[in-house]
């Protein structure tokens, strides 16, 4: 392309804007490029603007661990891609539709994943040469791409400069506006409102960088409604989903709502102590803002400080919570098993990532099921927890404590990855309507004397006696307890006993656990059961399958232990049982040894979600071959 | 709540019911006496006391003391013991640990509870051998200390304990004797006056494992000599009325001077004590003194006033709520931007 084909392409046309519009029913779009372009805020902006407009949407951000990888090279390509539709969606989608990329390494790794004859955007300017080289094609790849998309070449670099010559900036800091000229098209093109970014820059930057963020989204706009580049613009009409009011979430923020949440409705303080890790972190830096509440947060040194500051405080009464991800979660293994031993009320979540080792930090995994059921030595019972959905985080972290408390046990939260920064609208709870669960601890028993390992007849629960108690002065530890004294000993009956009524009383949480609701018939030939984050893409296989004719029931456990009472018997009700995760079959492996039921594991340990695509392949593969 | 009259507790209410179990001669006996002797002049009620432990001889203590109570894992103590002061600051926090626990395992969290000067009092039993695993060498061993783990000597360079928490920028540290009960009973009121971490060394005899190692400094004979007393505006002398000696400072390097009978030490030259300065240089010196070369100083090195941590936490919680009023769960889920359907 010469300077003068340039030029021609996309300069702004002075005749009418008026365009037609096409209605579709939902677009997925891709946005990629340089990890220091701005790639996840402006995902994160046409996410707002998307949510404001009415529609279903799920996104999934897909970013290096590298915090600015060498410029323009395939390591450091950061990625956001959103799906939003009229209808109800429960993915980010396999493919995106739209890929917009901002240089030659963004466009190699992402194209391939485009939609035949999808939409991709690039930033012309980049595609010199050099860039191209460093992106390690060895030729230009865009004519190739002519034949295989709609391929539009935007000169984003040269327009926002344009849009913002006569500002104080420097070259540099008008470069860092360009995302947001490529936010005003797209907005433009998908009929998004633009004020809430508007009012988001107003908050966050003023004088010429305000300006200028401002001035090259609507120039993106304009120049989206002027150039013949778009021939039409889309129409995703709101989605039709249950009234109230809204809200964007993601995974990460709706687990420190929830802990935040914990603490209004169980009347006690919060105390988080935690060790920064990838993805996990941002819960901490969530939580630390609301001191507010009385939320008292602690950076610990490590992992094992995290958790065993944790434990102390729920020692001295306070709702406990750590946070942390596979390689540090492991680390505190040693001092849950104390928990476990002192039942103490505490909540450790583990947002899973890719391992093991370090792995792939920013990738998504569930491969620590078995780790956090087993990974402790000896016979160590904790209950786990798996949310499904970013918004059903912040319900998970109320019922943790909820458990935690009630039975005096830590309890694990198994999140993810994938769960930890996508985001979904989420219908606001009301708050009126959150149980309230005010926590009692021990006081000075009106007759006899107070026992620290004295347990409650139906929960097995044992007192919660904190310090400052006058008259409940007591020791706890590590070493075997005696029953119902709590004295040290080392009688072999009694340590028998001891691990027995641990057991029996993890177990016992079975009795509140509701009955599984099976999505589709309740017996049959196929039921795929799945649990944890993986509920958006096994939710969107199944109803696609069932719109072709199949029979597919589906269910989701969110309880990993307790398993619910009446697992095996929905199980045994089906001829086939699927079970996909993401790991190399731990939830599957503990189902056959458990029911001894033939569950065929669907395994994925990629560090990605599944696909729809590889869901249905799978259950139609099933279904052929028992026909 | 209404005030209750103070009644003052003794010694035997802060004795557990529980049988001690450590070895005949242990060291750990005195200190957990004189801990528990203490215990009443203090004015805490013993309900808001809470002792905390690790793994290892040591951290067997609060079993015996009839407070609130935590063992907990091997060197992990200072961790638990910020979580239960972090987030109730009106609780006596006590460590009991040893050279293994504090300062091998639990190296990191000793460091970093140190720095950040949570008001604490940690007690930390220097017997510069592992006890319960039956005698293997330590990080403050001497080197060539010949163990069941070290049959031809160990080749570690031991910690001095009280260097580190001058690193650690301690803003108390003593040390002290495990069989002298009336010095000990001293640093230990000094340690829970102290706001902020209060680290005392206390030097105490292992008879299983390491029998004798501070045989100078325990003899009541010896330890005229092998001691060197700290006491804050007083010159650092030591020995007998009839040998006297003083520590001097040339150049920063300290030297033993003799004293004649009616000499003044201040006058030649013997340095003054003083346990504020800022820097903490001068404490740094004073940890170098060693055996034989020197005699051991004991007392209190360093008391400086810091904030501590806790209260800065306390603080942030009070500002925001007078900044942003009590939150409302409401209002966090409805911030930003919503929308109707």
């Amino acid at each position: 392309m010469t300077p003068n084909d340039r030029e021609k392409k996309s300069a702004p046309k002075n005749d009418s804007p008026l365009k037609s519009s096409e209605r579709i029913e939902g677009v997925a779009i891709r946005f990629a490029g340089d990890s220091g372009d701005g790639m996840q805020l402006t995902g994160t902006k046409f996410t707002d603007e998307t949510a404001l407009a009415g529609n279903d949407l799920s996104t999934f951000p897909d970013f290096p661990a590298e915090i600015r990888a060498p410029a323009g090279t395939m390591a450091g390509v950061s990625g956001f891609q959103i799906h939003f539709s009229s209808i109800d969606i429960h993915t980010p989608a396999d493919q995106p539709d739209v890929l917009i990329a901002f240089n030659p390494a963004a466009l190699r790794a992402n194209v391939d994943d485009v939609k035949p004859n999808g939409m991709v955007i690039v930033n012309i300017d980049s595609f010199n040469q050099k860039a191209r080289s460093r992106a390690g094609y060895l030729e230009d790849p865009l004519p190739d791409l002519r034949d295989r998309f709609q391929l539009v070449e935007v000169p984003f670099t040269t327009l926002n400069r344009e849009a913002l010559q006569g500002l104080d900036l420097s070259q540099r800091e008008i470069d860092r506006c360009k995302n947001f000229f490529a936010l005003g098209v797209l907005c433009w093109l998908y009929g998004r409102p633009m004020e809430a970014t508007e009012r988001w820059l107003g908050g966050k930057f003023k004088g010429d960088v305000l300006e200028g963020n401002v001035r090259t989204l609507r120039a993106g706009h304009a120049f989206g409604e002027t150039t013949e580049l778009f021939p039409v613009s889309f129409v995703v009409p709101a989605a039709k989903i249950e009234s109230g009011t809204y809200r964007n979430i993601t995974g990460n923020q709706a687990l420190a709502w929830g802990i935040v949440a914990a603490g209004v409705q169980m009347e006690r303080n919060v105390f988080l102590g935690a060790y920064p890790i990838t993805p996990a972190s941002d819960v901490l830096h969530e939580v630390a803002r609301y001191r507010h509440f009385g939320v008292k947060t602690f950076q610990a040194e490590d992992e094992i400080a995290a958790i065993s500051s944790t434990i102390g405080a729920s020692f001295a009464g306070q709702l406990a919570v750590t946070v942390s991800s596979g390689p540090g979660f492991i680390l505190k293994q040693e001092a849950l098993g104390l928990a476990v031993m002192v039942e103490l009320p505490l909540v450790a979540i583990d947002v899973q990532r890719a391992g093991p080792s370090t792995g792939s930090p920013t990738k998504t995994e569930q491969g620590d099921l078995l780790a956090v059921l087993y990974g402790r030595h000896s016979e160590s019972p904790i209950p786990v927890i798996a949310p499904s959905t970013p918004g059903d985080c912040f319900h998970t972290m109320l019922e943790a404590f909820r458990m935690a408390v009630k039975y005096m046990t830590p309890v694990i939260v198994l999140s993810d990855s994938f769960l930890a920064n996508s985001s979904e609208p989420w219908l606001i709870p009301d708050v009126d309507a959150l149980e309230r669960f005010p926590v009692t601890h021990a006081t000075v028993p009106e007759v006899g004397e107070f026992q620290p390992y004295s347990r409650h007849p139906e929960t097995l629960a044992r007192p919660w006696a904190i310090p400052g108690t006058k008259g409940l002065e007591h020791r706890i530890g590590g070493l075997t307890k005696e029953d119902i004294t709590g004295n040290v000993v080392y009688d072999a009956d009694n340590h028998g006993k001891m691990n027995r009524l641990r057991k029996e009383k993890i177990a016992g949480i079975a009795k509140d656990l509701p009955p599984i609701e099976v999505d589709g018939p309740a017996e049959g030939e196929i039921l795929v059961i799945g649990w944890g984050g993986t509920l958006g893409p096994i939710t969107a296989a199944v109803e696609s399958l069932r719109e072709e004719g199949l029979s597919v029931s589906r269910i989701h456990l969110r309880h990993l232990n307790p398993f619910p009472s009446d697992l095996g018997d929905v199980l045994r009700r089906f001829e086939n049982v699927l079970l996909p995760e993401l790991s190399d079959g731990h939830l599957a492996m503990l189902l056959r040894a458990k029911y001894l039921i033939d569950v065929k594991s669907l395994p994925k340990i990629e560090g990605l979600p599944f696909k729809i695509s590889e869901l249905t392949e799978a259950i139609r593969e099933l279904h052929t071959a028992s026909a | 709540m209404a005030a209750e009259p103070v009644v003052k507790l003794t010694r035997k209410e802060f004795v557990s019911d529980q049988d001690v179990r450590w070895c005949p001669g242990c060291g750990d006996y005195s200190v957990l006496a004189n801990v528990q002797r203490v215990m009443p002049d203090l004015g805490v009620p013993r309900e808001n006391v809470v002792f905390v432990s690790g793994i290892g001889c040591s951290s067997r203590f609060p079993y015996y003391m009839n407070t609130y109570g935590f063992h907990t894992i091997h060197g992990r103590a200072p961790a638990f013991a910020t979580g239960i002061k972090a987030s109730r600051p009106e609780l006596s926090v006590w460590i009991v640990t040893g050279d293994g626990d504090g300062l091998s395992i639990g190296g990191n969290h000793l460091l970093h509870s140190i720095r950040r000067n949570i008001d604490t009092q940690i007690l930390l039993f220097n017997n510069r051998i592992y006890g319960l695993t039956k005698g293997q060498y330590s990080p403050t061993s001497e080197v060539g200390i010949k163990t069941k783990s070290t049959p031809q000597g160990s080749i570690d360079h031991p910690v001095d304990p009280i260097a580190f928490a001058l690193g650690c920028g301690a803003t108390f540290i003593a040390r002290t004797i495990d069989v002298d009960a009336k010095h000990m009973q001293v640093i230990l009121k000094r340690a829970h006056e102290h706001k902020g971490t209060a680290f005392i060394e206390i030097l105490q005899n292992c008879p299983v494992f390491n029998d004798g190692i501070w045989d100078d400094v325990q003899d009541r004979k010896s330890r005229a000599q092998a001691a060197l007393v700290l006491e804050h505006g007083k010159p650092l002398v030591f020995g007998t009325l009839d040998n006297q000696k003083g520590i001097v400072f040339k150049d920063g390097i300290p030297s033993v001077i003799d004293l004649a009978e009616g000499d003044d030490p201040i006058e030649r030259g013997v340095v003054v004590h003083d346990e504020r300065p800022q820097a903490s240089s001068y404490a740094g010196v004073l940890a170098t003194l060693r055996r034989p070369e020197f005699p051991l100083p004991v007392g209190v090195f360093r008391a400086v006033e810091k904030p501590t941590y806790e209260a800065m936490l306390q603080d942030q919680v009070d500002s925001a709520v007078s900044q942003l009023g009590a939150g409302d769960l409401r209002k966090l889920l409805h911030s930003g931007d919503t929308w109707q359907i």
